[in-house]
């Protein structure tokens, strides 16, 4: 107690020392987890800058020895006459109308769900919670089977049709966020004689935003990585979605030209990297707020 | 003000509780029970149309035998009895799912708490490394990444390169049937991110003041982390371990691209085989009845983990 008086700078320095070694330990340590965490995503752009020769030579090494963007050439002409062209298309078609309309109908509900007291509003939103636990497997069948007897296997309306009645998901996270807005809001313009289609549209909707930027976000990257849905309904490969080109593409039994392969890989990720650059604030939030999965 | 029959909610508040006329109180519950109705109505209409009138449709296939191409044909039980008694298949699928399951999901909650206690402090850098561990979830689900993956694990792959400065012979990760579904486990432990950054939330919730006091107490790091970080987060494990499980048993387009269920049908997870019995083979009924154990399964397991969650989820009481 007595030396702590008599020379506190010590004592202050010798803390400040413990300190800045831990910290260093920190640094090290969770530099070295990132670099193992994001090792296999860099390998995978090194790979495909890398000429055919080099990619299994210097299988580890994520420096190409020498950069070529021959892969991607290669890869852009896809297979069997159909280049990537039509895989993107499909792919945005997909990820971009079914994106808004899934937004949109759950922004709709949410608000119902949320604002709104009827009768079997508990019910329902018991039906909601469930809805998010049921395998895909147990529906799939028996609307394949639908949508095949109605003659609509290869076009567009078993991926998008469903996307238009609201994901149990984004209904559920933004009733989050609409319960954070106060209900003097409502009231107040209530009183100025708007009715609920009036609240929604002009008091509601533009305080979503937040909660609609994560919604659209997390949508847009479902759908881009769905892949059972595709392959379930798109047999003709010009109506193939990225995912679906990506697979066969990449067969085993098929392809020899891995740059070609890892360069359309690489490729594919590059939209969703750069929403997770432009948005990751959102994406943080709206999953430490409602939990969603990744 | 009470003219009007589009009111918010005003009952809840009890404003409607001052009108003397019962019948616009009424008028404005039936009101508000058609606006209800009338928001909620895109999620409902799909709710029957995709997934209840689809579920007893199921339901219904999962007792014939039915093709597509024939109408289906009632066999009762058979679809259960083949799945049950005579189906090796079934079970190794079934076996793969559970070693999954078991594997993965604490490993991957495990690596996630371990994660998120190293974030949750506000070093300066801290949002890039966030940003670093999550990179791999963001894509994680995606074809790319598995085509990635059984190249990396390929026998001439990064992993055999590796290993191989460090002298250990190669080895051929999704050729051997032990190692095969580790590859897989590996992958999915390597997508901690979403349960991460829910854990980070939690630890941010709990209050400051119960380390101080543990401070003062004499409790430090490990007792710390036991009797206050891990209580405290007991809701948020709960919360990740049932979303956890309920994916992992329906793990799909992983086992697809990366092993496609090989060798010796190690990897062939109960999605996977779902899927070659409904659309490889078309036997749409015997595959509604895989698809309805599978359904029972899950909500056991999570009936199980919830049921369970009395003994060990620690929640704050009101005003404590």
């Amino acid at each position: 107690m007595a030396q702590a008086t008599l020379s506190p700078t010590l004592a202050k320095q010798a803390h400040l020392r413990r300190e800045r070694t831990r910290s260093l330990v920190y640094y090290v340590g969770v530099t070295l987890l990132a670099f193992i965490m994001v090792y296999p995503i860099l390998w995978l752009f090194a790979s495909s800058l890398k000429p055919s020769a080099e990619i299994w030579t210097t299988v580890s090494s994520l420096i190409p020895r020498t950069i070529t963007w021959e892969n991607y050439t290669n890869g852009w002409r896809g297979f069997g006459g159909i280049s990537f062209t039509t895989f993107y298309m499909n792919s945005f078609i997909y990820a971009i109308v079914g994106t808004i309309g899934s937004v949109l109908s759950s922004a709709i509900v949410a608000y119902g769900f949320s604002r709104i007291r009827f009768f079997g509003r508990g019910f329902w939103f018991v039906c909601l919670l469930m809805t998010l636990m049921l395998p895909a497997q147990v529906t799939i069948i028996p609307q394949y089977i639908a949508f095949s007897k109605l003659q609509l296997l290869n076009t567009w309306w078993p991926l998008l049709l469903p996307k238009f009645f609201g994901g149990a998901f984004f209904i559920f996270m933004m009733m989050q966020f609409i319960r954070g807005i106060p209900k003097d809001l409502d009231e107040a313009a209530f009183i100025d004689g708007c009715g609920h289609a009036g609240i929604f549209f002009r008091i509601i909707l533009p305080l979503i935003v937040p909660a609609l930027i994560t919604a659209a976000i997390f949508s847009f990257y479902w759908t881009w990585e769905d892949f059972l849905t595709p392959l379930v309904y798109m047999n003709k490969p010009n109506l193939y979605t990225v995912s679906l080109a990506l697979r066969s593409f990449a067969d085993p039994s098929a392809a020899t030209d891995w740059g070609a392969v890892f360069a359309m890989s690489a490729l594919s990720l590059i939209p969703v990297f750069i929403l997770f650059v432009i948005f990751q604030r959102y994406l943080v939030e709206g999953i430490s707020t409602s939990g969603l999965k990744g | 003000m009470a003219t009007s029959g589009q009111t918010i909610s005003d009952e809840a508040r009890g404003v409607g509780r001052i009108s003397t006329r019962p019948v616009s109180r009424r008028r404005r519950r039936n009101l508000n029970n058609l606006a209800g109705y009338l928001f909620i109505s895109p999620w409902l209409i799909g709710f029957f149309l995709f997934t209840f009138l689809p579920m007893l449709a199921s339901l219904y296939f999962a007792f014939t035998d039915y093709s597509i191409l024939s109408p289906p044909r009632w066999v009762g039980l058979a679809n259960f009895e083949q799945m049950f008694f005579h189906d090796p298949r079934y079970w190794k699928s079934v076996q793969a799912t559970f070693y999954y399951v078991f594997a993965a999901v604490p490993l991957r909650l495990a690596f996630a708490l371990v994660v998120a206690m190293l974030l949750n402090n506000y070093r300066p850098g801290v949002g890039i490394y966030r940003a670093a561990y999550y990179a791999p979830s963001v894509i994680g689900g995606s074809v790319a990444v598995a085509v990635m993956w059984r190249q990396i694990f390929g026998t001439q792959g990064v992993v055999n390169a590796l290993t191989g400065f460090l002298g250990i012979p190669p080895v051929t990760w999704l050729g051997d049937p032990k190692t095969a579904i580790w590859t897989l486990i590996i992958l999915a432990v390597w997508q901690f991110g979403s349960p991460m950054l829910i854990f980070l939330a939690g630890l941010k919730q709990i209050p400051k003041e119960l380390y101080e006091a543990a401070s003062m107490d004499g409790a430090h790091g490990w007792s710390q982390f036991l009797h206050i970080t891990i209580p405290m987060l007991t809701p948020v494990i709960l919360f990740n371990l049932v979303m956890q499980m309920i994916s992992g048993f329906m793990v799909f387009t992983q086992a697809f691209i990366v092993t496609g269920g090989a060798p010796l049908d190690t990897t062939l997870f109960y999605a996977l085989y779902l899927y070659q019995r409904a659309f490889v083979n078309f036997q749409m009924g015997y595959a509604s009845a895989m698809a309805w154990v599978l359904l029972i399964v899950v909500a056991l397991f999570t009936a199980l983990v919830f049921r369970s969650s009395s003994a060990w989820v620690h929640y704050e009481t009101e005003g404590d």
